[in-house]
């Protein structure tokens, strides 16, 4: 994107400083996590602290993968947030379709119903949803934390507020005359128009899920974790090795801070554009 | 627009050449009701799902908060009325819980939207490298609450923690990250601080970049400031979005859950050693997942609820204040 004419003034060397000092304070936990993860957890109890990489990181993150169940977690997890990001493109995308562009009744009704759903807390869902999973016997099953974030009230507003503008009324209405069924104009027309939108649903989405915690610590056990519920039985005490704590954290983390290299373009734009509208 | 194109071309020739031999009348009974109901049913799989794993839950969350029902037999449900309530009302750990939960969203809240809002500004000058700003601004945010927490605790450890060293080559400390009181509260705080601030500016920034250039021009050139332009025009066209930002920071604060959890080690539940930093989540999750009172859980649950809500009516306030005020 060229800068705009008339755009604020180019930074100076205090700004290029602040941003910079910022953003050191924004990557550093995360470069120490790797720090931490490559030494041995007797060298993490001396002053001064490690500022540098050890030789451990390998031994430490079998031994997470292995004895802290890693390995297990982010298969599970990878397989719930993909499940989870589909439904939600999905599922709100047709949604966020019929709110933009379509007629029907009660239609202003439920969309205020979507966009006020947005603030009620998973805490006033998770007692109901316990007694409903141990009544199933579904205890340590995945379809217990992809059921309940399977559709987002914030991905049927997203999509709706993108459709209303980027999606012109007179092609809906010219398939429509060509006597194309709703399925039709949805697959050929809905699609391929909202398929920016919806690939940034979909990593916002997928990032979500990936670190949803509440229900999933309180749904499943360290028998069958999901990446967060494994870090929490870290941090519990679960492994009294740091050392392996750190690298499990890594490894926990590692997926979407490679998502975020390859896409963190689009997936800033995304918040960017979600911000504006919303 | 050139998938536009395409699109309809391609929607153009396919139905029209198959469903061509159908009996006319039959289509265009088929044709009404597609176009009546089709609606209903895009909209319908979100409220299936909404309606069983959103409204459901919520209200019987509220059911359940008026009986006495154990975690060891969830089926078996007493009706005590608002016995739960009262006993909340009457609990000194519940009203801790309750401080403890707004004394952390403003301590993590207030910081990280001032400092979001400077970030703001700054990526809002013209950058070299303006992407990698971005998003290396915002990789906290693709951190999990449980991986960034579990390095922070390594980070604040009393004995060999980096804060404590660094502070330690500064003359100051060591100070108990843990077991403090405020200590520990401003510790929770600062992980959340951390994990959305960069978040928050980014949302600030792409307001500031929906204000018209020739304000800023114009103030230019009557000669006003970086810094007055910022407080003058930036501030005043962003209040909505602060607004925005405030009550969904808001909303995250009163649901504060995992970072004082884990932050908290083996006993996280209780919420530090004196429960200083035990916030109204902790307190639902230790009620019914510890002390297996499901009907107490419920009664915080829906005190939250309650609490949100309040919130929310005093934003609405505020904002029409800010309006009137215009």
């Amino acid at each position: 994107m060229p800068p705009r004419a008339g755009r604020p003034l180019r930074a100076g060397p205090v700004g290029y400083a602040v941003l910079a000092l910022f953003t050191a304070g924004s990557l550093f936990p995360l470069v120490w996590t790797a720090v931490a993860a490559s030494r041995y957890n007797a060298r993490l109890a001396r002053t001064p602290p490690p500022l540098w990489f050890g030789d451990r990181l390998g031994e430490n993150l079998g031994t997470a993968w292995s004895d802290a169940n890693m390995g297990l977690a982010l298969f599970n997890t990878t397989l719930v947030a993909g499940t989870v990001a589909l439904g939600t493109v999905l599922f709100c995308t047709i949604a966020g379709f019929a709110f933009a562009k379509l007629r029907f009744r009660l239609k202003n009704v439920l969309l205020s119903l979507t966009v006020g759903t947005m603030m009620v807390p998973p805490q006033l869902s998770v007692v109901p949803l316990f007694m409903v999973v141990a009544g199933l016997g579904w205890t340590d099953r995945l379809q217990t934390v992809v059921l309940p974030t399977l559709v987002s009230a914030f991905g049927v507003f997203f999509m709706r507020q993108y459709l209303v503008e980027a999606l012109p009324t007179e092609l809906i209405e010219a398939a429509r005359t060509d006597g194309a069924s709703s399925w039709r104009v949805v697959w050929h027309i809905v699609f391929p128009v909202a398929r920016p939108a919806m690939a940034v649903l979909g990593m916002l989405s997928f990032v979500q899920a990936w670190n949803d915690f509440f229900w999933p610590v309180i749904a499943l056990t360290q028998e069958n974790p999901t990446v967060q519920v494994a870090l929490t039985g870290l941090g519990r005490g679960y492994v009294p090795d740091q050392a392996v704590v750190m690298a499990g954290a890594l490894l926990g983390t590692l997926p979407l801070l490679l998502a975020f290299a390859l896409f963190g373009r689009q997936i800033v734009g995304g918040i960017m554009r979600g911000a504006v509208k919303g | 627009m050139t998938a536009t194109t395409t699109a309809v071309e391609g929607a153009e020739a396919g139905p029209a050449g198959r469903d061509r031999d159908r009996p006319a009348a039959w289509r265009s009974r088929l044709y009404r009701w597609d176009l009546r109901y089709s609606p209903y049913a895009f909209v319908a799989p979100f409220f299936a799902f909404f309606a069983a794993f959103g409204l459901f839950p919520l209200l019987y969350t509220g059911w359940a908060s008026l009986h006495r029902v154990e975690l060891t037999a969830p089926d078996r449900m007493v009706w005590v009325g608002a016995h739960n309530y009262l006993r909340l009302l009457d609990n000194d750990f519940f009203w801790n819980a309750l401080r403890n939960t707004v004394t952390i969203g403003v301590l993590s809240t207030v910081p990280q939207l001032l400092m979001a809002l400077g970030l703001a500004h700054l990526l809002h000058y013209r950058l070299r490298a303006a992407t990698f700003w971005r998003v290396a601004l915002l990789t906290p945010y693709a951190t999990s609450v449980a991986a960034a927490t579990l390095v922070f605790v390594l980070l604040y450890g009393r004995d060999y923690g980096l804060v404590n060293w660094a502070l330690g080559t500064l003359g100051v400390g060591p100070v108990d990250w843990q077991n403090g009181t405020w200590s520990s509260r401003c510790a929770v705080s600062s992980i959340v601080i951390w994990r959305w601030t960069g978040y928050n500016a980014l949302i600030y920034l792409a307001a500031m970049q929906a204000v018209p250039d020739e304000l800023y021009e114009s103030a230019a050139l009557d000669g006003a400031s970086r810094g007055r332009q910022f407080l003058h025009i930036t501030v005043p066209a962003l209040r909505p979005t602060i607004l925005f930002t405030v009550v969904v920071s808001t909303i995250g604060a009163t649901q504060l859950f995992g970072e004082p959890l884990l932050f908290g080690g083996a006993g996280g539940q209780k919420g530090g050693a004196s429960h200083q930093f035990q916030t109204l989540g902790l307190y639902l999750y230790e009620q019914g997942w510890f002390y297996y009172h499901l009907g107490r859980a419920s009664a915080v649950a829906w005190s939250m609820f309650l609490l949100l809500l309040l919130v929310a009516a005093v934003n609405v306030l505020i904002a029409r204040r800010l309006r009137k005020d215009r």
